[in-house]
């Protein structure tokens, strides 16, 4: 990760007396796929809007460059988007759709057919100049929308939620794609979704955001195995959140029971809270655990069994290939590093 | 079950007759030799030869050219513009607006003539082809902003965001995109303001003076004494109008289907691609 490109500085924005973004700081670099990742109505799609320029932010600072661009219009920046429904030219076919940016900047006619024809290619969609964009496929006009945004040469790309209208199968494809032009044309992907598989698939910095806040920065494998609190747990993957307390270093308590651990830090007794993640946990014997229960259900997903074990003080989410009756008395094991303590979040 | 259907054909034969033969009869009577307007005297074209050479007659199909094509024009641009603007207030704004914008729409004709009268006169502006011009602009442009309107509401509201991105100025969004896409609500506007502001008498009689007349007023001026000119004038209308609908309303399906013998060609050109895509 070489420059910074863009920087975000305490930006807020208001909608009539809605605060919808409270003070965001965020880096973004250069060549980085970055995906801001939240339910809706988090803000992400309104940082992408002042990013793009459709909004301007309350209060705050957007740096691009070092340059603050928060009140250049959106035709004068050098960062392009990729729409939600594509929002492509209905009565322009492929080519001009494509080749709108360039028409626009009057640039030479043979160098635009090129242009198109390479970028086009690119997306995979050779051959389609002369089709009328409202016959095209949902896959098609999503690489039709990246093809007339990537040919203005942007120095970054906004796509918002641009896998939303696709099925699954071509949505799985979709993400590989992108990434691999990502890798190809080499410059900065900020990425909106509320979909954290496609989240952690694709990118090489993951935003999780709630309530105009942002909850953690890191990287896929940071976020899914080190949670910062609750919410972004609970957001990302399943996991099994269990109150309790740290009772020192390397030891914490839950459900009356002691456990050791690898988390620092803390204050002596301090109140946390536990994640566990169900593929981390083992179904044993009774005899092998401290932690024991019965199998309350039991549900084929495909690849595992979603079993559920009630204990004395909970239910536990476990998946595993190997089947439990319902009914069955079992132990629940985990290592010390499958348990990871979290600040416990303020109400 | 035949019965009724006798029934109906007389019904709607009987419809159409009273709807056209009055038309039929204004027509067949402009070729009449003599002036009566009961008796069929002869073939001639002499009614037509009194329309060309009456000035009165030949400024007035002026003035109601001139003032239907500036009127239109003007009123379209007017209202295409309030019509966007509109779909970008506020929801309270644009409701009271929309509200508004209906009245003069279901106001009686002699209402708005007089408002427009009293309201030229109190301000002192003479009466002529400006007040009138000035009225048909008024009376159009909410027929305008009805028809484009809901075309401009129906927009992706990214579609201006899109243009501005690629690079366009929000003037350029609007030439390049907007317009394009609302055309079909534009051309409605279009001859809705033509066809209204052509045929238009009352608000016309009450805000003209100095002589200026259309059309409408000086047929009405003529109805006074039997004058088969007025024949001649509506044949050459009725003509006029004939050939404007069966252009309007077979140019969509000529050009449609144009349109898919094209894409028909396009799609069988790169058929192999449709299948690779797969």
């Amino acid at each position: 990760m070489s420059n910074k490109i863009i920087e975000l500085k305490g930006l807020t924005k208001n909608f009539d007396d809605q605060q919808v973004l409270k003070g965001i700081d965020l880096n973004i670099y250069e060549n980085e796929f970055l995906t801001l990742l939240g339910p809706s109505g988090c803000g992400k799609t309104t940082i992408l809007r002042i990013i793009a320029g459709f909004e301007e932010p309350s209060n705050g600072e957007l740096l691009f460059n070092g340059i603050d661009i928060s009140k250049v219009p959106p035709y004068k920046r050098e960062i392009n988007t990729v729409f939600q429904k594509y929002a492509l030219f209905p009565f322009l076919n492929v080519h001009d759709n494509v080749a709108f940016g360039l028409n626009l900047k009057k640039v030479d006619k043979s160098v635009i057919d090129q242009k198109v024809s390479r970028m086009l290619k690119l997306v995979g969609l050779e051959g389609f100049e002369k089709r009328d964009v409202t016959l095209l496929s949902g896959g098609q006009q999503q690489r039709v929308a990246i093809a007339r945004a990537l040919i203005n040469e942007p120095k970054v790309l906004l796509l918002d939620e641009p896998l939303g209208a696709l099925d699954a199968k071509l949505r799985k494809e979709m993400q590989f794609e992108l990434k691999k032009i990502q890798k190809e044309v080499g410059i900065t992907f900020i990425f909106v979704t509320h979909d954290q598989e496609e989240a952690l698939s694709m990118s090489d910095t993951v935003v999780v955001m709630n309530n105009g806040i942002i909850q953690q920065i890191g990287s896929p494998v940071d976020i899914y195995n080190e949670p910062e609190n609750r919410f972004v747990a609970d957001f990302i993957g399943d996991s099994n959140i269990i109150e309790g307390n740290m009772i020192r270093d390397c030891l914490v308590c839950f459900d009356g029971i002691e456990f050791e651990c690898v988390d620092k830090g803390f204050k002596e007794n301090e109140e946390v809270e536990v994640v566990l993640r169900p593929e981390d946990i083992d179904i044993v014997e009774p005899d092998k655990s401290k932690l024991k229960g019965t199998v309350a259900s039991i549900v084929f997903k495909g690849v595992h069994y979603e079993i559920i074990v009630r204990t004395a003080r909970r239910d536990y989410k476990i998946h595993t290939t190997d089947y439990h009756e319902v009914g069955k008395d079992v132990g629940l094991s985990f290592t010390d590093e499958d348990i990871h303590v979290m600040y416990k979040m303020e109400n | 079950m035949k019965k009724g259907k006798i029934g109906s054909i007389i019904y709607v034969a009987l419809c159409l007759a009273f709807f056209y033969i009055p038309i039929i009869v204004t027509m067949v009577f402009s070729f009449n030799s003599s002036k009566s307007l009961t008796k069929f005297t002869g073939f001639s074209l002499k009614w037509y030869e009194a329309l060309v050479t009456d000035r009165d007659i030949v400024s007035a199909v002026g003035v109601s050219l001139s003032i239907a094509v500036i009127a239109t024009v003007v009123s379209t641009i007017l209202g295409t513009i309030t019509a966007i603007g509109l779909s970008r207030s506020r929801r309270v704004v644009k409701e009271w607006l929309l509200n508004v914008n209906n009245i003069p729409i279901m106001n009686p004709e002699i209402v708005t003539a007089i408002s427009l009268m009293i309201l030229f006169s109190s301000m002192k502006i003479e009466r002529g082809y400006v007040t009138m011009l000035l009225a048909h602009i008024c009376f159009c442009t909410p027929y305008v902003i009805t028809s484009v309107y809901p075309k401009v509401r129906s927009l992706d509201p990214n579609l201006a965001n899109a243009a501005m991105d690629l690079g366009a100025t929000p003037f350029q969004a609007l030439t390049k995109v907007i317009v394009p896409m609302i055309k079909p609500g534009i051309y409605a506007g279009v001859l809705l303001s033509f066809t209204m502001s052509f045929d238009d008498f009352v608000i016309s009689y009450f805000v003209t003076g100095n002589g200026v007349a259309n059309i409408s007023i000086i047929v009405y001026n003529m109805t006074k004494r039997t004058n088969p000119t007025i024949n001649a004038l509506s044949t050459i209308v009725i003509i006029v109008i004939v050939i404007t609908l069966l252009v309007v309303n077979l140019a969509p399906a000529i050009v449609k289907k144009r349109q898919e013998r094209k894409k028909k060609a396009a799609g069988l050109e790169d058929g192999s691609l449709i299948e690779t895509e797969k």
